[in-house]
């Protein structure tokens, strides 16, 4: 017996390569088609957070810089882009696409560079996934007709659009692709941690000869969100991010005639029945809360087993926890990756405190963790309650609270039981039971014995606090259209 | 080496099984990363766990002789290669290999029970097997009634292992499923679960003769079956996907999904094999490489 042929036998570290990337020292504000130093002279710092070592200076827009291209997109949309035939509008959208097709690689890496998140994840899932957004609605551009028949179709206008940090790039696809298609003139703010990819988007658009002020890029902080949500030029706010910042956005909104679309926080029930498959369901809620580090709006943040399975899937949980590797994004065996700012990781924090101190039972496997930069291990709480605070409140982190449950109709009372409703999550192998489920669960999105599957054609939003508004599908279209 | 007996007399609940999910998992085993020292490591491992198998009407005592010698003998230009863990041929060639192997610590394994269809009564199944121990069988790799099985006559099929384990004596029994005839993962999981708790040493996916046969998604669910024995009985019992991987990365694929499921514990000939033919050559060949940097052609490795 050979044994000593297995020892220490593990993975090889494998660095995606990141000499093929082009950075710049510095970003302008990507403005009618021109890269515009911003009015007051400000830049800010963005890091990696794998190693709190800064990648870029980017600017910070100003109200007057917003303006500016505002006017510049008002201008693009009255002069050009609503005026185009509509089967030339697909053609930049499809151009749009396959350029960020090419340099895909490129986007990967610069994703994970700034985000946190894993190679695998940002290469195999992001990056393909906002491709698939603008091919997609370069489809609809000229088939409007179709694609709400007998209705009258007028674009908006110009839309505002505010999007965060999760997934960069994925956002700005979601945002952008639907609003040109529709013939809308865009102004777009990614997140203050993550300007990277969607300023190379920016280069991308003026290589597709896009015509200038269609797209405008303005990077910034909370103020520059603001100066695009209270412009008075613009008709349409479409805003991604926290639920306390969509308040602030739709009280602003109150006695305007812009049309608004949130998609905000979540806390959704993954939930297992005694016939689920249960080793896949364990890989789904794994997949479902550990995906991006647990930076996702619908994640799988509340986890109900029927109390006849929950020792053995609870058993297996922290099994299949071991085998996860916590690390370096750009490793391509990296499953979880940083998390993306000091401050959410201090926010995940304070919650890991305050379960703690609601008594609960946490669970973290043994992994190691890199000493710089941001990461947080793998966490469960047990023994919670509808009641305990961490069971309630949207953490955005890879923390997940675990509950039991007996019947059907509890299982469904309890996961409605939550100020918001993006998505849920349904394991059993009995049909009828799914269908049940997918009629009487208060969520946007109801993934049946999988979870966090994304495609364009589909529609992806919230109930209740989670916001309101679609993406994606045909209901993302008309989110940017004026029907009547 | 230790052979537990735990052949019970209740056949389990099994779980569902998601092809889909199942499907995902495995592309994630895939996707790790196996380079150099490790890859070196990996492929040497891989080589000391192959049963090398013949399992041909044609076969003789030429044929299986050469092949033994192939199995001490993988490639004698390079030092330090180990030889496989056992040559896997029918009962009338056991004898044969036996005396050919007799100097070294490589195995026999002989198939059994009317392989590879298994259409034929558990008397000569039995005979079958006894005959093949006494030939001097170290292993015995039986088949199940497939036709039993989908007909839903799962206490047949259980009963049917425990008379053979029984049968058996100090040889070690692996349970063939002939996975590609089950056809669902369901039945896969179903007939994994029927082998182990009737006692079986090693469950196995394919005989060989019929495709598909020992996908990543079936050994992943098999792996699965052992995990769970093992979590409810601290036994360990044994895998041996067979037909089908014949690429050095098939098989670290493999291994890294036995690491991951049932942790480096099993990671040896004791408690992982691999059936195969044609695999030894290729991770030969993947092992010059690391070694000189450039791949020979398959002239440069014997085909015995």
């Amino acid at each position: 017996m050979k044994k000593e042929l297995n020892d220490n036998w593990d993975y090889s570290s494998s660095l995606e390569a990141i000499n093929h990337i082009q950075l710049k020292k510095k970003y302008n504000l990507f403005i009618d088609g021109k890269w515009i130093a911003p009015s007051k002279n400000t830049y800010f710092k963005t890091i990696n957070p794998a190693n709190e070592e800064t990648l870029a200076e980017i600017a910070s827009a100003s109200k007057e810089d917003v303006d500016l291209a505002v006017k510049a997109a008002r201008k693009a949309y009255t002069n050009v882009w609503s005026k185009m035939p509509a089967s030339e509008r697909a053609k930049y959208i499809y151009r749009i696409a396959r350029l960020m097709q090419e340099r895909a690689r490129e986007f990967a890496v610069i994703e994970s560079l700034e985000s946190g998140k894993t190679i695998r994840e940002s290469r195999d899932v992001d990056i393909p996934l906002a491709c698939n957004h603008f091919f997609y609605y370069a489809g609809w551009a000229d088939k409007l007709d179709y694609a709400f028949p007998n209705r009258k179709i007028e674009s908006l206008g110009v839309a505002g659009q505010i999007i965060p940090w999760n997934f960069p790039l994925l956002m700005a696809a979601w945002k952008i692709a639907p609003a040109l298609a529709a013939g809308n003139t865009v102004v777009l703010k990614p997140a203050e941690t993550t300007s990277l990819t969607a300023l190379k988007l920016a280069e991308i658009i003026e290589e597709s000869g896009l015509p200038p002020g269609v797209v405008n890029i303005v990077t910034g902080f909370g103020e520059t969100g603001a100066a695009i949500v209270n412009h008075p030029d613009i008709n349409k706010i479409a805003f991604t991010g926290s639920t306390g910042v969509g308040k602030i956005i739709q009280k602003a909104l109150v006695g305007t005639s812009k049309k608004v679309t949130l998609e905000l926080g979540g806390k959704s029930a993954n939930i297992i029945f005694e016939d689920a498959p249960i080793d896949q369901a364990v890989e789904g809620i794994v997949n479902g809360i550990f995906f991006n580090q647990g930076h996702v709006c619908c994640a799988g943040s509340r986890l109900y087993v029927q109390e006849g399975i929950a020792e053995k899937v609870i058993k297996k949980l922290k099994q299949r926890m071991e085998s996860l590797y916590v690390g370096d994004p750009l490793d391509k065996n990296t499953d979880i990756g940083a998390i993306n700012s000091k401050e959410q990781l201090q926010t995940i924090e304070k919650y890991l405190k305050i379960g703690l101190d609601e008594g609960t039972e946490m669970y973290q496997p043994k992994c190691t963790i890199p000493k710089k930069g941001f990461y947080c291990a793998p966490t469960l709480f047990l023994n919670v309650a509808q009641s305990s605070i961490i069971a309630q409140e949207e953490i955005f982190g890879p923390v997940l609270t675990i509950q039991t449950f007996r019947t059907v109709d509890e299982v469904i009372q309890k996961a409605n039981n939550s100020h918001f409703g993006l998505a849920a999550g349904v394991w059993t192998d009995k049909g009828s039971r799914i269908f049940n489920l997918t009629s009487k669960l208060r969520a946007g999105v109801i993934w049946a014995n999988c979870y966090n599957k994304f495609d364009p054609t589909s529609p992806f939003g919230g109930y209740k606090e989670s916001g309101f508004g679609r993406e994606g599908g045909l209901h993302g279209l008309s989110a940017y259209l004026k029907l009547s | 080496m230790k052979i537990k007996s735990h052949t019970s007399n209740k056949i389990p609940v099994s779980p569902s099984i998601d092809k889909v999910g199942v499907e995902e998992r495995v592309a994630r085993f895939q996707s790790r990363s196996i380079k150099n020292e490790a890859k070196k490591q990996g492929l040497n491992l891989v080589l000391s766990m192959i049963d090398l198998t013949t399992l041909e009407g044609k076969d003789t005592e030429g044929k299986v002789k050469q092949m033994c010698y192939k199995a001490m003998h993988l490639h004698d230009h390079f030092e330090g290669i180990p030889q496989v863990a056992a040559v896997c041929v029918y009962p009338s060639m056991v004898a044969i290999a036996k005396n050919a192997l007799r100097n070294s610590s490589v195995k026999v394994a002989s198939v059994a029970t009317g392989f590879p269809s298994g259409q034929t009564s558990l008397a000569l199944k039995l005979k079958d097997t006894k005959f093949a121990v006494e030939q001097g069988a170290d292993e015995i790799d039986m088949v199940i009634s497939r036709g039993k099985f989908l007909t839903g006559e799962f206490a047949y099929v259980f009963d049917e292992i425990a008379a053979v384990k029984e049968a058996c004596g100090k040889a070690r029994l692996k349970v063939i499923l002939e996975t590609g005839e089950l056809v669902t993962l369901d039945n896969v999981r179903k007939a994994s679960d029927i082998a182990i708790y009737a006692g079986s040493d090693f469950i196995k996916t394919s005989t060989g003769k019929i495709q598909p046969a020992a996908t990543m998604q079936v050994t992943y669910t098999m792996l699965m079956a052992i995990r769970d024995y093992y979590d409810e009985t601290g036994i360990m019992v044994g895998m041996k996907p067979a037909g089908g991987i014949s690429t050095a990365k098939l098989a670290l694929h493999n291994l890294v999904m036995v690491k991951e499921i049932l942790g480096t514990k099993w990671l040896s000939n004791e408690w992982f094999r691999f059936g195969a033919s044609s695999l030894a050559n290729d991770v030969l060949m993947q092992l010059v490489k690391i070694e000189t940097g450039v791949y020979q052609s398959n002239d440069y490795f014997s085909i015995d």
